[in-house]
């Protein structure tokens, strides 16, 4: 499977860590729902991390979709938060 | 497919997939299609361009509003040094001010470099991407049918459909940086305007607009203490103004980013 962190690249994951990359990235809505500031960052960045340690890069020559695409490394919370919650959230 | 991603990337993938949507039909005309993508990879040079424009202008900003402070705090000096503590007041009052504001130049200028440096970076994906699609539909045109070559076409063109709608995500970004910093620019460049005196004569005359709002920005117990520090340094530890004592300008005597900080 293929993951794009926006603005950064595509990293090519086994499809056995889905879950994980869910886990993660749930944890991350579940904190900007929460509306709880600090816990953010960390949790933002351990998803980052997730993808960055678990994926190779794709090369820049591959013409390949991503299946999956996450915000910047650099979103702040402020963005997350009126992204993700609210009506900017888009549930399929 | 359920499941594949979570809430967050689903709706990062669904605005990305609308970007893609909007384009033109890939796979229309292939030449067609590389032709655009060629065009699109111009836009977002001139738009690296801009981030860089922006990023001089605040950092001419930068070195415009270091020489008030040096200005003010040598103006500062001499008015406490003709006994005028009001007017050195005043001086080191915008002088805090003007710190304030470097400091917050600062910050932007180093996230406008971070922006630049990602913008190019994409920028140089993108052009390598653009460059695979050019090669690989040579030769899908020379391997496949005409309609097998729409199709495999398409899924290429995805590929770089997708990279350029993350460079323009990226680009948007940037650009609402920027926006945010012009506002303060502009505050910043009346800041200077109004900043130093141009003659320091001029400033006895009751308080302007300006005066009182800088009054109000600026930490009164940090302009205190210079100006304390300030007249211990002049020799002025008591109350009575010691006339001549500074007949010399201590011009730069004191690094700018002093203790007013």
């Amino acid at each position: 499977m293929i993951v794009r962190i926006s603005g950064e690249g595509q990293y090519e994951l086994a499809d056995e860590d889905r879950d994980r990359l869910n886990q993660l990235e749930n944890a991350v809505v579940a904190v900007v729902e929460s509306g709880r500031q600090e816990g953010f960052e960390a949790s933002y960045q351990a998803l980052m991390d997730f993808v960055r340690e678990a994926g190779a890069p794709v090369g820049e020559d591959e013409l390949e979709g991503s299946d999956v695409i996450l915000p910047p490394a650099d979103t702040t919370f402020a963005e997350a938060g009126s992204e993700f919650t609210g009506e900017g959230l888009i549930p399929e | 497919m359920a499941g594949l991603g979570g809430r967050m990337s689903t709706v990062v993938k669904a605005k990305v997939s609308k970007l893609l949507d909007r384009a033109e039909d890939p796979a229309e005309t292939l030449d067609y299609s590389y032709q655009k993508q060629v065009e699109q990879l111009q836009n977002v040079k001139k738009g690296i361009a801009d981030v860089v424009t922006a990023k001089k202008r605040l950092q001419m900003q930068e070195s415009s509003l270091q020489q008030s402070v040096v200005k003010l705090d040598t103006q500062a000096r001499q008015a406490l040094a003709a006994g005028q503590e009001d007017l050195a007041r005043a001086a080191l009052e915008r002088k805090n001010v003007a710190q304030t504001e470097l400091q917050s130049l600062d910050t932007q200028v180093n996230e406008l470099e971070a922006q630049q440096q990602k913008l190019t970076d994409s920028e140089q994906k993108l052009r390598a991407k653009i460059e695979a699609f050019r090669t690989k539909k040579e030769v899908i045109k020379a391997q496949y049918s005409a309609a097998e070559a729409q199709v495999r076409i398409s899924e290429a063109a995805t590929g770089v459909g997708e990279q350029m709608a993350d460079v323009g995500l990226a680009m948007q970004r940037a650009v609402d940086k920027t926006e945010n910093m012009r506002a303060r620019a502009d505050a910043v460049q009346e800041l200077e305007a109004a900043g130093t005196f141009d003659d320091i004569t001029q400033l006895g005359s009751g308080e302007d607009d300006i005066d009182r709002q800088l009054k109000q920005l600026s930490s009164q117990p940090a302009v205190d203490d210079e100006l304390a520090k300030m007249k211990s340094e002049l020799g002025q530890g008591g109350g009575a103004p010691a006339a001549q004592i500074a007949a010399g300008e201590p011009d730069g005597a004191k690094p700018a980013d002093g203790s007013a900080a």
